[in-house]
């Protein structure tokens, strides 16, 4: 069943990519959703009847090279069974919108055949995606991780007559390569240090890994610190965090349902799936997780303040899934991994219905983008209007404070808000207010979009809004499937995810003291490297149960690698942060609201506000509105230089020095030898004895003088 | 003189008297009208000779006290040159006979020359030696001026032999130089004495007599005969200059520094390597002015030889394995270029300029692209099988610590993939010119394939070509 979710978008893919001629423009689309929706079927038959137990399923050998040697196999855990069922259904509905979205695109001509090559881009993109989230091994998850890559170059650039998507497409590639960079050389350095790729290998060597030094360009690192940090580079590069967070903006470029699948459900969320997934070598990696705080944090707020005046409907969401990524960072990095997978669960489905959404409305307003343009479709298409509004609903966190009743964003929201209080570090207080600002901004903007485009007044041509219309039922029912998880999500998963610790343990598979003690005795944590199992004070009985088995105790949680994720003894964040006090749990709720009263106040009470208040901060709009200037930092600290490198060693280097060396020698110094030689060769009996004669005076001198001494 | 020394000579014994019976046949009876009947005899006669040598020959037997040497080494050198000079014989008939060329003593010359290569390679000794090598150029002068109403070919014929005889002289001289100084003729007399330390009389005779071997295998300052023969002689006889007498030439080459001077190894491996660079850059760089692909050939088995003998100036017993395997491989080419040539015509008259090959593919595909494989094996482009030929020398040449030697190969091939390649664009991309007629000789058509196609196919494992090799290398070496 999970080699069939596994193969169901590849089998699609090639279909639909190869055989279209075939079988036909719309047979080849409709068989590559056919087969999504089969694999969203097994996805959640999966996930619902799973018990938490790893498991692995090998599919084929892989790699056998030296003491490399690794097979292909599925592993199937919690974290894998969420990450099914996400990417799945995001892509299953993705797909059947397509059908709607895609069926006539200005950006080709009549007849020509684009859709199943979409299509086939798409189904591609959800294979390398399932096999980077069911990967066993570390080399496995960079090939899905490289195939997502490609996949996402392909589908930005899908509008391959634009030069801006062109351009986007590959600083998307650009960018996410330095990610990959960092990623390869953890991959190279775990190698290096434990002499595999294995996730198992690498889980159970991560305390080890704690207490090694490597050494790394100039210095000697913790290695154990060095590799998550390496890990979470790649991470960065992926889900567009601070720094390398340029390209996603741009990868608006693309047709939107890719965004929806791409730019918000799934890829860019691998590197917080990345992060819990490593989570036993993170939770060793103190100062690499405080840096993913503070990542995390800045990105949320960084993004959240741009996203304030984006004027552009895409690029507003694009901004907001990257604020969003950073709260699931800050999530991952105090250490309540449960708590990222959650939002990162319930963001799928509120993200991807708000990217859907906008398609929507950009499909009703003939391609305008610019929000300045729209105003009052409230009537005209509200079956969208109605989506968008669950979806803003959701983002925004609304729900009724103290209880666990609310919209997805707002119970998951809380949590990773609640958790950056409970890490009751520096790194944790910072994130947490950090977050209630961002939380504020991000209800700001996200009501912001709303206004502008469903309220108010008609604004842009007149004649788009005569035409605006409600899209078909292909767009639509992936709406309301959507609405319904952006609804419910939250409730109906909240204890699993962040729930008693217990709850959570058994949703993850972490064994339960029971358990372990029996293994234990059975010797099957007989190598489970201990550390400082005498400093554990929440597992006295256990401490003293284990110690009869000579010095092999393994303790509840203790031993990495048990479950889909692993949390330190030490680590009490998600208990810390259910007892939080109430003002903690209210702030994020208040933040909203004031976001809310704000942007009614400007959009609706009294819609010149914004533009006095634009022209009285002109440069802090200016600063805003120009994404904090990191594209035009970029462009003079890196493009421009490698730029000119690369064109000084095109005209000097190449051009000059080894073409005009190699000219020289072609067409001056060659020719005229063969000249000479042609004039050697006169045809007279005599010159040809004299050569001879000649050869033999310089080999005697030679021999003579070189070779007779001795 | 007993039974066993026969016994050992039988094949050149064989195939001498064959000749010599041939002739007297062939006077007395139908004279030019016996000569296609002749050469298809005599062709057999080589090939059958080649099949009985490669199959039968076992160990290492020495004849008349040593003079005469039969080992795994002779014998992979004869088997070449006989294939090459049966083949040869068999593609240049149809050529000859429409040129009335066809006298019945060329496939008679060509017999004993064959006669002569077999000696040389064999030779234990420097009168056998000299035997072999004069028996050889004898036929071969003759046969370069075989066109007596040609001025051409008389030049051709006379330049060689007035060269041939200086070259004779310069080996001469080194022989005896050699005599007096070793005091035997014999090559395993002459390695005692020049084991280690090499006196100046031994040495000069050693140059000498380098010097003269290198006349043969056209190496450069000693090559300039051979454009202004390949080019005056009738094109199948320049085929054969191509290919069988480089190979005796190179094989007596390997048999005298080692057999007679394998103590010395540094002192003639230097003058070698010295021969192979200036070989390798003359053919390489000469060869760009030639619009005459018979000239262009002539320069490119200079460029050949050179790369040959950089196997052996290694001094090792690779580079000799190296050597044999690269020789087998260059008289496989040449085989199947030639035999191309020989097919160029143009309403019945033959074509030398390469211009004539202009849009070649176009009428021609199939063999344009089977000239296309030889132009690239000759070239040296991987994946065809001369490029495994240089690797093996150029290896050769860097395992005996001459990088430098290797280098120098390598720049020089790349300069030598100029006129290789050029004709390659003629075929595909040159100018509309008159096509050259489409007949072609089957023999012709079928050497050119066959050759094309062990260009492609023997990449798999040479052919088993490097087992025979190994071994012939083993007997040498030692």
């Amino acid at each position: 069943m999970e080699i069939t979710i596994l193969f169901a978008p590849l089998v699609g893919a090639i279909i639909c990519g190869f055989g279209w001629k075939l079988i036909g423009e719309d047979a080849a689309t409709w068989v590559s959703t056919g087969l999504l929706f089969l694999a969203m079927l097994l996805a959640w038959v999966v996930f619902l009847g799973f018990d938490g137990e790893t498991r692995q399923i090998p599919i084929m050998r892989f790699v056998e090279s030296g003491s490399l040697s690794t097979e292909w196999a599925i592993r199937l855990d919690r974290l894998t069974a969420i990450m099914l069922i996400v990417v799945t259904t995001v892509s299953a509905l993705v797909h059947l919108y397509s059908q709607g979205y895609m069926a006539n695109d200005s950006q080709f001509r009549t007849g020509e055949s684009y859709r199943p090559r979409f299509f086939a881009y798409l189904s591609f993109f959800t294979f390398a995606m399932l096999a980077l989230v069911t990967s066993d091994n570390l080399v496995q998850m960079f090939f899905g991780w490289e195939g997502v890559g490609v996949a996402s170059y392909l589908l930005i650039g899908f509008y391959y007559r634009k030069p801006t998507a062109n351009a986007a497409a590959i600083k998307a590639f650009v960018v996410n390569r330095i990610g990959d960079f960092g990623f390869a050389l953890a991959i190279f350095g775990l190698f290096y240090l434990t002499d595999s790729i294995s996730l198992d290998v690498v889980f159970e060597a991560a305390p080890v890994l704690a207490e090694t030094q490597i050494s790394f360009l100039w210095a000697d690192w913790n290695a154990a610190n060095l590799l998550a940090f390496l890990l979470f580079v790649g991470a960065m590069g992926k889900s567009a965090q601070l720094f390398l967070h340029t390209w996603l903006p741009d990868a608006m470029e693309g047709p939107t349902p890719v965004s929806a699948l791409i730019h918000a459900a799934t890829m860019v969320t691998a590197g917080v799936f990345l992060v819990c997934r490593m989570s036993p070598l993170f939770e060793f990696a103190a100062d690499a997780k405080t840096i993913v705080v503070y990542i995390g944090a800045m990105t949320a707020f960084f993004a959240a303040t741009v996203g304030l005046v984006q004027n552009d409907i895409k690029r507003v969401i694009a901004y907001s899934t990257c604020s969003q990524l950073g709260y699931m960072f800050v999530a991952a990095g105090v250490g309540v991994y449960s708590a990222a997978m959650f939002h990162l669960f319930t963001h799928a489905f509120f993200k991807a219905m708000l990217f859907l959404g906008a398609g929507s409305v950009i499909h009703a307003m003939h391609h305008e983008q610019d929000m300045r343009n729209y105003g009052a479709l409230r009537k005209k298409i509200p079956l969208t209007f109605w989506a968008m509004m669950i979806g803003t609903l959701a983002i925004t966190g609304v729900g009724i404070p103290l209880t666990t009743i609310g919209f997805a964003g707002f119970l998951s929201k809380d949590a990773i808000i609640e958790s950056a209080w409970g890490a009751h570090t520096s790194a944790g207080d910072f994130a947490f207010w950090l977050l209630v600002i961002a939380a504020m901004f991000t209800s700001f903007y996200s009501w912001r979009l709303i206004f502008m485009t469903f309220f108010g007044e008609r604004r842009g041509d007149k004649h788009t809004h005569e035409h605006a219309h409600e899209s078909p039922w292909t767009m639509t029912v992936p709406l309301g499937v959507l609405a319904v998880g952006s609804v419910l999500a939250g409730m109906v998963w909240l204890s699993p995810f962040f729930g008693d610790h217990d709850r959570v343990n058994k949703f993850y598979g972490v064994p339960t003291h029971g358990e372990v003690r029996h293994a234990a005795t059975t010797g099957g944590q007989g190598d489970t490297v201990m550390i400082g199992a005498s400093d554990s004070h929440d597992d006295e009985g256990d401490n003293a149960a284990a110690g009869d088995h000579e010095g092999d105790p393994a303790v509840a949680g203790w031993t990495p690698g048990q479950g889909a994720v692993f949390t330190h003894p030490d680590n009490h964040v998600m208990d810390n942060a259910h007892q939080a006090p109430k003002w903690v749990k209210l702030s994020p709720f208040i933040a909203m609201a004031i976001g809310f009263v704000t942007a009614w106040v400007f959009y609706i009470g009294l819609p010149g506000i914004p533009g006095k208040l634009a022209a009285i901060l002109r440069p802090l709009y200016l600063f805003l509105l120009n994404k904090w200037y990191f594209d035009e930092l970029y462009d003079a600290i890196f493009v421009r230089p490698a730029k000119w490198l690369g064109r000084f060693l095109w005209k000097r280097g190449d051009g000059n020095i080894i073409d005009g060396f190699l000219n020289g020698v072609a067409l001056g110094v060659v020719p005229f030898f063969t000249r000479a030689a042609g004039r050697l060769q006169s045809g007279y009996i005599f010159t040809y004895a004299l050569a001879m004669v000649v050869g033999v005076v310089i080999l005697v001198t030679w021999v003579t003088l070189a070779g007779g001494s001795h | 003189m007993t039974n066993a020394d026969f016994q050992i000579l039988l094949p050149e014994i064989v195939l001498a008297v064959f000749a010599m019976a041939a002739l007297l046949f062939a006077v007395y009876t139908g004279k030019d009208k016996t000569a296609p009947m002749l050469t298809w005899i005599t062709a057999a006669i080589l090939a059958a000779l080649a099949v009985w040598i490669g199959w039968n020959g076992e160990g290492t037997n020495a004849a008349f006290g040593g003079m005469f040497v039969d080992d795994a080494f002779s014998r992979f050198a004869k088997v070449v040159i006989l294939i090459a000079a049966a083949a040869v014989l068999v593609m240049g008939e149809g050529y000859m006979a429409k040129r009335n060329l066809l006298r019945f003593e060329y496939p008679l010359l060509i017999a004993l020359a064959a006669v002569g290569m077999m000696v040389m390679v064999s030779a234990g000794d420097l009168i056998a030696l000299y035997m072999g090598l004069e028996l050889q150029s004898l036929s071969l002068y003759v046969v370069a001026a075989l066109r007596r109403d040609s001025v051409k070919s008389t030049e051709a014929g006379l330049k060689y032999f007035v060269l041939g005889a200086l070259s004779s002289g310069l080996l001469l001289y080194g022989a005896s130089l050699t005599y007096g100084f070793a005091g035997t003729t014999m090559f395993t007399g002459i390695v005692e004495a020049a084991a280690h330390d090499i006196p100046l009389g031994l040495l000069f005779g050693l140059v000498f007599i380098l010097m003269g071997l290198a006349f043969k295998v056209s190496a450069v300052p000693f090559h300039m005969w051979t454009p202004d023969v390949y080019e005056g002689s009738p094109t199948p006889v320049t085929a054969f200059f191509a290919t069988a007498p480089k190979m005796a030439a190179m094989g007596l080459f390997a048999r005298v520094v080692h057999d007679a001077f394998g103590g010395v190894t540094a002192d003639w491996g230097q003058i070698v390597a010295l021969l192979s660079v200036a070989s390798m850059f003359l053919g390489a760089v000469a060869a760009i002015g030639q619009r005459d692909i018979k000239r262009l050939m002539a320069y490119s088995s200079i460029a050949h030889m050179g790369f040959a003998l950089m196997g052996l100036a290694s001094g090792t017993e690779f580079g000799v394995q190296a050597m044999l395997i690269y020789m087998a491989i260059y008289v496989t080419m040449n085989v199947g270029t030639f035999a191309f040539i020989l097919s160029m015509q143009r309403d019945g008259q033959a074509v030398t300029d390469i211009g004539a090959l202009n849009q070649y593919s176009k009428t021609e595909p199939l063999k344009a692209l089977a000239v296309l494989v030889l132009m690239f094996s000759l070239a040296g482009v991987p994946p065809m099988v001369g490029f495994f030929g240089k690797f093996y020398v150029l290896q050769a040449a860097v395992q005996a610590d001459m990088a430098w030697l290797a280098v120098a190969g390598v720049i020089a091939s790349v300069i030598g993939a100029f006129y290789y390649l050029r004709i390659v664009y003629f075929m595909y991309f040159g100018e509309e010119t008159d096509p050259l007629d489409h007949a072609m000789a089957p023999a012709q058509w079928v050497f050119l394939m066959a050759s094309a196609a062990i260009m492609v196919l023997g990449v798999v494992n040479l052919l088993g070509i490097e087992g025979p090799a190994t071994a012939a290398a083993a007997a040498l070496v030692n």
